[in-house]
């Protein structure tokens, strides 16, 4: 009975609120329509953060904020902006909600908004935000552009978090540095000087990797080049229709 | 000497799109011949070279608390140094298409391109965190622009010649572009022993 009645509910309002439609609008950018692994969009300015996970968590967060409402903002105003002039309308309204971002980020934490420094301002030129915006937001209502703006953060900030716990691991030894919730992974920890008497990572996997000493390549910046194009070389093996032909 | 060493650091060692990522979207976008990388690498030099020493006078003057309105307006340094380069990027086209038929031809399509090159708002944020005085950061701009120009033409250069190779086909294309890059990072790396300050000395 219950369900008739959800069904009924939902024939009755002309467009739900999330259906099926909204639904893939945010799974698409998770999977087949990926802005980094797909469209090659926003590379530009967050790879740098990688290395740790706290701040390219953080740096997800802001960017899927930043997205979503700049989405909605311009769908919003879709009608009244002049086609000549909509390249700085938009970047006016990115721009603010990244000045929130930051004013915000630096009153929270403020150890973390120094180790981002200027990434946090870079979001502006982020392609992803400027691409949605241009692509779907101009043409379509304000919920579902805001739904597309959060599925396209959060496809970011997938790929953002992967990488970075790819890189923090192999790199540092360590998982969540920099917070409360720190982990010695692999590798002897420092406290010990004897590498195989590993107190600190006798629960863990850490005390069957204890011989591992950290991988520099993974430190440097060429290391998220190659962890992104192995992935794209992974995803695009399962998924031949994706491979690009030129 | 000192500004030549920052020009060298820039363009080499803390190559703005090999070691910071700046600029990568149009980087892997349009490295895929010689001519047009040509192009839209002399773009941004010309705009990162203007931009810089405007966002400094800028934000020394408008926006720091000793400026002229006297206020901490720090908060508005985003809204501002992308108008300045939005409204530059316009202003040079302009200037270009009346002064150079030939060059605008030739850049005229990456020059709105390089409103959302994260390179140049990249620079004058870097600019504002380090600190910067109006010859280094002029210095900046130009080292800054011709290290990124560089690394297009190699990139393009490289895809160029990728072509005749046999490239498992998942990885043809963009994940190549992202595993040359990669090694054209580590290939910058070993230019970090040049010390230019040595020769101050």
């Amino acid at each position: 009975m219950a369900e008739t009645a959800v069904v009924e509910k939902k024939q009755a309002v002309s467009e739900p609120l999330f259906g099926k439609k909204e639904k893939k609008l945010i799974t698409d950018p998770l999977g087949d329509n990926n802005p980094i692994t797909i469209q090659v969009l926003g590379i530009c300015s967050a790879l740098a953060v990688t290395s740790l996970v706290v701040p390219s968590l953080v740096m997800s967060v802001a960017v899927v904020f930043v997205c979503a409402f700049s989405s909605l903002f311009t769908s919003l105003i879709r009608t009244k902006i002049p086609k000549q002039v909509r390249m700085i309308v938009m970047l006016v309204i990115i721009a603010t909600l990244v000045t929130v971002v930051e004013l915000m980020l630096k009153y929270l934490n403020y150890p973390i908004y120094k180790q981002l420094s200027v990434y946090i301002g870079l979001i502006i030129t982020n392609c992803i935000v400027m691409g949605r915006l241009e692509a779907f937001a101009m043409a379509n209502k304000p919920w579902r552009s805001f739904l597309d703006g959060v599925g396209n953060g959060l496809g970011y900030g997938v790929i953002l978090v992967a990488i970075a716990v790819i890189r923090e691991i192999f790199g540092k030894g360590t998982l969540f540095a920099g917070s409360a919730v720190e982990m010695k992974i692999i590798g002897a920890s420092n406290e010990v000087t004897s590498y195989w008497i590993n107190t600190a990572a006798e629960s863990g996997i850490g005390s069957w990797f204890s011989w591992y000493s950290n991988n520099n390549l993974m430190v440097l910046p060429a290391a998220a080049m190659f962890i992104i194009g192995i992935m794209i070389w992974i995803q695009r093996s399962y998924r031949p229709h994706l491979v690009d032909i030129s | 000497m000192e500004l030549f060493n920052t020009f060298i650091k820039t363009a080499f060692v803390e190559n703005l799109v090999l070691a910071y990522f700046l600029g990568m979207c149009s980087f892997l976008a349009v490295s895929k011949s010689v001519k047009t990388a040509f192009g839209l690498g002399l773009a941004v030099i010309f705009v990162l070279g203007i931009t810089m020493p405007i966002n400094w006078l800028i934000s020394e003057y408008l926006l720091s608390e000793n400026g002229l309105i006297g206020m901490d307006l720090t908060f508005l340094r985003f809204i501002l140094f992308i108008a300045v380069i939005a409204s530059m990027v316009q202003l040079v086209e302009m200037i270009i298409e009346k002064s150079s038929p030939a060059l605008y031809n030739s850049l005229g399509i990456f020059l709105p391109l390089i409103t959302v090159n994260c390179a140049i708002l990249g620079g004058s944020l870097f600019m504002v965190s380090r600190e910067l005085d109006f010859a280094n950061s002029v210095a900046f701009g130009l080292g800054g622009g011709f290290g990124w120009f560089l690394a297009i033409i190699a990139l393009a250069a490289i895809r160029e010649k990728l072509q005749y190779s046999n490239v498992p086909p998942a990885l043809r294309g963009l994940g190549m572009a992202f595993i040359l890059t990669g090694l054209m990072g580590l290939a910058f790396m070993s230019l970090m022993g040049i010390d230019p300050s040595i020769y101050t000395k």
